[in-house]
């Protein structure tokens, strides 16, 4: 035992050209980044205002921040193994990448897609959403809430840092067994995968519990359950699944980090350890965790078609039930992923129903989304176009889901590109599509400006396109008999469709590159983009009935609720009366003062990380003591809110009055 | 595409299901596509053709018509899919006038290996079977998991090590076809194929002579090809090592042998020369095998066949 585990010169990344460029890009980029922090000399404005900060609102944001840059990598990544698998006929060393530094890029892609993206976007804008639509002024647990951020941020440093030193995992974003046991994957990238998957695991887990909570208890007079935007009921049942369907994720890496650290036989060959129980533990998680990262999407289609249809949601009732019906049935159908492990006819057929069971519910809500746009007024605005495209593509990606949950369609598809093509038919549209529906749709809440039109057209037609380009081949390639995570292959016919497919994948990168210019135009054209009146679309919901930004106390007086789409409504009878500007009228708002539990845990938390990843016992025992410690050390903390006085908030309703009578403030 | 153009009778029959499946969810699907069409040719603002109804938000018999005609759909499809299922089990035998071949199947780090239980002969990467006899399989891994697929022949299963998994297939008539591994198992997953090839009757029994005429598989050379590499030719051998299928599966079952007490299951040791690294530690001792690390080192292959050696990735890219 060393003072440094594991660790040499070694984990440095002189292996390959490649990996040592993209190590350079990661250390450049982020100096580049903390240099020009430092020369405007912003870090006490970030640390007081952004990373210390309980404000729900922008917690969301960093969220979303964070997924937008791990968006960046993965891509770069998908981008490589196209090109890889362009050039990569032949059998011996065709391409550019070799074997290991490939199998490392679907590993990290698909972990950064699911875990570090597609969950940041989804927790980031249930953050941001929730509270203000359920006229609340927090969410139940500000701090546990900021460190939900914070470990998910430690997970993706953590990811940064596989990319610099040593290498990562290669068993794919599932971490198969016994591949990933230490006889047979014995470097570093496994345990890199597990602590990462560990951080944010439990901040998810943590997120879970605080949106129950604030949803079943935070909500404003009169907003009972039933009059809930749907968008919150989605976060609901997303959040109830983040708690139930977690901790088997939690509990499947950390028997695998018994085995690998302790010499245990959960997973392994031998000793009686049986890559079965991996299989289903991992799994009970993964089909649970499809529907996390989709049902939000769903509420967010249901809020923008119905805004954008001028027309109040169809079937209210039916898409409430719809919801609750697949959060629960999805978790009745795991086995699906292994029906080629050899299960019983029996089994294969029971949970191949189950799931096909799900399409019901499913199709139910397209078919209330598309009667929400029949009889509206439909304004073909970017967030509507994208749930547009999200309907046609979806229903493309079910079917080629029920024909997954068919045991014996799946015996002859199972494990090609087929799958791929499929989840990425259900993830693209169904969380992507969804998640930047929302953004566009909540942006002008967020910031007070809207993004620009023309280059979100831009970015959404060269999603589109992209996507069906670089996903069609991948069913036909499946239907080839192409097995997913090939680096080479020798089968001639296949070449062309992964060239279409690379092709594909150009023109996402396009839509890509179009969503950051996007924000720079909007970012400069703030003036042209400027909304006053808070309310830009005409909505519906309660987070349009204040300022844009909202104040960090969102509601300067807890709105009553008497109906769905209130704001709607009281648009409608002309009952948004001028708010009273005397401070005599209001009562101070308590509100959480800032707090470095989260920084801190992040960082405490990635060194621990760190420090087991590499055996580096010294560390992994200090920082997990200071862990410990700050958890306990926070609760003899006594001054923990600050009050916002009865002039400020008069302030704020002034501001309010001017911009609904059309004046500039 | 193989999967479409079918080389047997399982994979036909799966096929159809799928296009079975196709078909009857076209009922749902293609209605969305129209009215997706229609609502924005009605609706769109700015030249709305229909009427406006911002507070139409329920109907009572759309409702009906919308839970009840995908669920009636999922029922058909699930009449489809219970019997499909039974039906297209890889465990159950296939209907046939001759008996079955039986050929067990020991998946191995990027290469496979077939064991011909009446024959007692063995190949490695080469499937060789009568076209006019299904084929039922019986597989395991001494490895890592693996996935054993004949695109065009039909369903795929699991091999496991310490585990028995049963495949049962046939081809329409004479054919070379391709097989594979499609679990990811290290850096020479996208290498691990081999030919699967449906011959007449009398190829076959060439074949088995021709394989009689061989050396055995002896426990030396079985160990070296359960070492990670790919081989370039496919191997023939006219024998091996009592119920070789058998001992592999009990290796991994529950005791883990040691050097002072070795594994009762472990093989025959008549030409045992100890293990490959010349420690002279009893054959099959899981523990002693130092890790194989894919990603770090070069993976050697031993044996008198011109193993190709598999390089770690890495240097290839360094220069
Ligand atoms: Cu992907
Ligand atoms: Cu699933």
């Amino acid at each position: 035992m060393t003072l440094l585990g594991k660790l040499s010169w070694d984990a440095l990344p002189f292996y390959s050209v490649i990996a040592f460029i993209a190590a350079m890009v990661v250390v450049v980029a982020a100096l580049l980044i903390a240099g020009i922090i430092t020369w405007y000399w912003k870090w006490p404005y970030l640390w007081k205002h952004w990373f210390t900060t309980q404000d729900h609102k922008k917690i969301g944001m960093m969220y979303i921040i964070l997924a937008f840059a791990m968006l960046a990598r993965a891509f770069i990544e998908a981008m490589m193994m196209r090109a890889q698998q362009a050039f990569g006929l032949g059998a011996e060393s065709a391409g550019y990448l070799p074997p290991e530094h490939f199998n490392q890029l679907f590993t990290t892609h698909g972990t950064l897609m699911i875990f570090f993206v597609a969950m940041p976007l989804l927790s980031g804008l249930i953050n941001f959403v929730v509270p203000l639509q359920i006229g609340a002024r927090d969410v139940a647990f500000p701090l546990v809430n900021l460190v939900s951020l914070w470990l998910t941020w430690a997970g993706g440093f953590l990811m940064m840092v596989s990319l610099v030193i040593g290498r990562f995992a290669t068993g794919g974003w599932s971490g198969y067994p016994p591949f990933t046991e230490l006889s047979l994957s014995p470097g570093v990238g496994v345990d890199y995968w597990i602590w990462a998957l560990m951080l944010s695991g439990i901040g998810t887990t943590l997120t879970g519990i605080n949106f129950v909570t604030t949803i079943w208890k935070m909500r404003a007079p009169g907003m009972t359950l039933m009059r809930m935007p749907l968008f919150c009921w989605t976060s609901l049942c997303t959040a109830l699944l983040m708690i139930y369907a977690l901790p088997p994720l939690t509990v499947a890496t950390g028997l695998l980090a018994l085995d690998r650290y302790a010499g245990f036989h959960f997973f392994t060959n031998d000793a009686g350890g049986n890559v079965m129980h991996y299989a289903n533990l991992f799994w009970l998680f993964g089909h649970p965790e499809v529907y996390i990262l989709i049902l939000p999407a769903f509420g967010v289609f249901s809020e923008v078609i119905s805004t954008f249809s001028g027309k109040k949601l169809f079937g209210y009732t039916s898409l409430v039930y719809a919801t609750m019906c697949i959060a629960v049935l999805s978790f009745t159908v795991w086995l699906h992923h292994f029906f080629t492990m050899g299960g019983t006819a029996d089994v294969n057929a029971f949970f191949g129903i189950m799931t096909m069971v799900i399409a019901v519910p499913t199709g139910v809500k397209i078919f209330d989304w598309l009667l929400t746009m029949w009889g509206g007024r439909i304004r073909l605005t970017v967030p509507m176009l994208y749930s547009l495209a999200f309907i046609v593509t979806f229903v493309l990606g079910g079917v080629s889901g029920v024909l997954l949950a068919i045991p014996p369609v799946d015996y002859m598809v199972h494990n090609t590109l087929f799958l791929v093509a499929h989840f990425h038919n259900m993830l693209i549209p169904g969380t992507l599509f969804g998640m930047f529906a929302g953004i566009h749709y909540w942006f002008p809440k967020a910031t007070g400006f809207r993004l620009d039109e023309k280059w979100g057209r831009r970015a959404f037609w060269f999603w589109v396109s992209g996507f069906y380009v670089a996903f069609m081949p991948l069913y036909i390639l499946g239907l080839m008999g192409m097995p997913r995570r090939m680096v080479t292959y020798e089968v001639e016919a296949w070449q062309a469709w992964l060239i279409a497919a690379a092709i594909g994948a150009i023109l996402i990168g396009l839509g890509i590159a179009c969503m950051f210019i996007m924000l720079y135009v909007s970012i400069r054209d703030r003036g042209r983009l400027q909304d006053v009146t808070g309310d830009p679309w005409d909505g519906r919901t309660l987070e349009w009935s204040i300022t844009s930004p909202p104040p960090e106390w969102n509601f300067d007086e807890v709105p009553v609720v008497t109906r769905r789409d209130e704001w709607w409504y009281r648009k409608q009878n002309g009952e948004m009366q001028q708010k009273s500007e005397d401070p005599g009228d209001y009562e101070p708002i308590d509100v959480p003062k800032w707090s470095l539990i989260g920084p801190s845990l992040g960082m405490v938390g990635t060194a621990f990380g760190f420090a087991m990843v590499w055996h580096v016992w010294w560390l992994a025992i200090l920082t997990g003591g200071i862990l410990v410690s700050m958890m306990i050390g926070r609760a003899f903390v006594k001054d923990r809110e600050r009050a916002i006085h009865t002039e400020i908030i008069a302030q704020h309703a002034r501001l309010w009055n001017m911009a609904q009578r059309g004046e500039h403030p | 595409m193989p999967l479409i153009d079918t080389a047997g009778p399982v994979a036909e029959a799966n096929r159809d299901l799928m296009f079975i499946a196709l078909g009857l969810m076209a009922v749902v699907v293609i209605p969305v596509f129209i009215l997706t069409a229609l609502v924005l040719l009605r609706y769109r603002a700015g030249h709305e053709h229909g009427k406006y109804r911002p507070e139409w938000n329920f109907s009572g018999w759309l409702e009906a018509l919308i839970w009840g005609i995908p669920a009636l759909i999922i029922v058909a499809l699930g009449v489809f899919l219970w019997n499909g299922t039974h039906r297209l089990d890889p465990y159950s035998p296939l209907p046939a006038s001759s008996p079955p071949l039986e050929v067990q199947v020991i998946g191995l780090d990027w290469k496979w290996l077939f064991l011909y239980p009446e024959q007692q002969i063995a190949s490695v990467d080469r499937l060789v079977f009568p076209a006019d006899r299904p084929i039922a399989l019986s597989l395991t891994t001494d490895a890592n998991m693996m996935s054993f697929f004949i695109p065009r022949l039909g369903s795929q299963i699991y091999a496991m090590a310490g585990m028995e998994t049963k495949l049962h297939l046939a081809a329409d008539g004479n054919g070379t076809f391709l097989g594979r591994n499609t679990q990811f198992n290290g850096i020479g997953f996208s290498r691990q194929h081999f030919d699967a090839m449906a011959v007449g009757e009398d190829d076959f029994a060439a074949f088995v002579d021709k394989a009689k005429a061989r050396e055995p598989l002896s426990s030396a050379r079985y160990r070296q090809l359960a070492l990670p590499s790919v081989l370039e030719e496919p191997e023939i051998y006219g024998g091996y090592p009592g119920d070789h299928f058998r001992q592999v599966m009990m290796k991994y079952k529950n005791e883990v042998p040691t050097p002072d007490r070795p594994d009762e299951n472990a093989l025959s040791t008549e030409d045992d020369i100890g293990s490959v690294d010349g420690s002279g530690h009893p054959a099959f001792s899981v523990e002693e095998e130092a890790p194989v690390d894919r990603g770090d080192g070069p993976i050697t292959v031993s044996g008198p066949q011109k193993g190709r050696k598999i390089e770690p990735d890495v240097e290839e890219a360094s220069e």
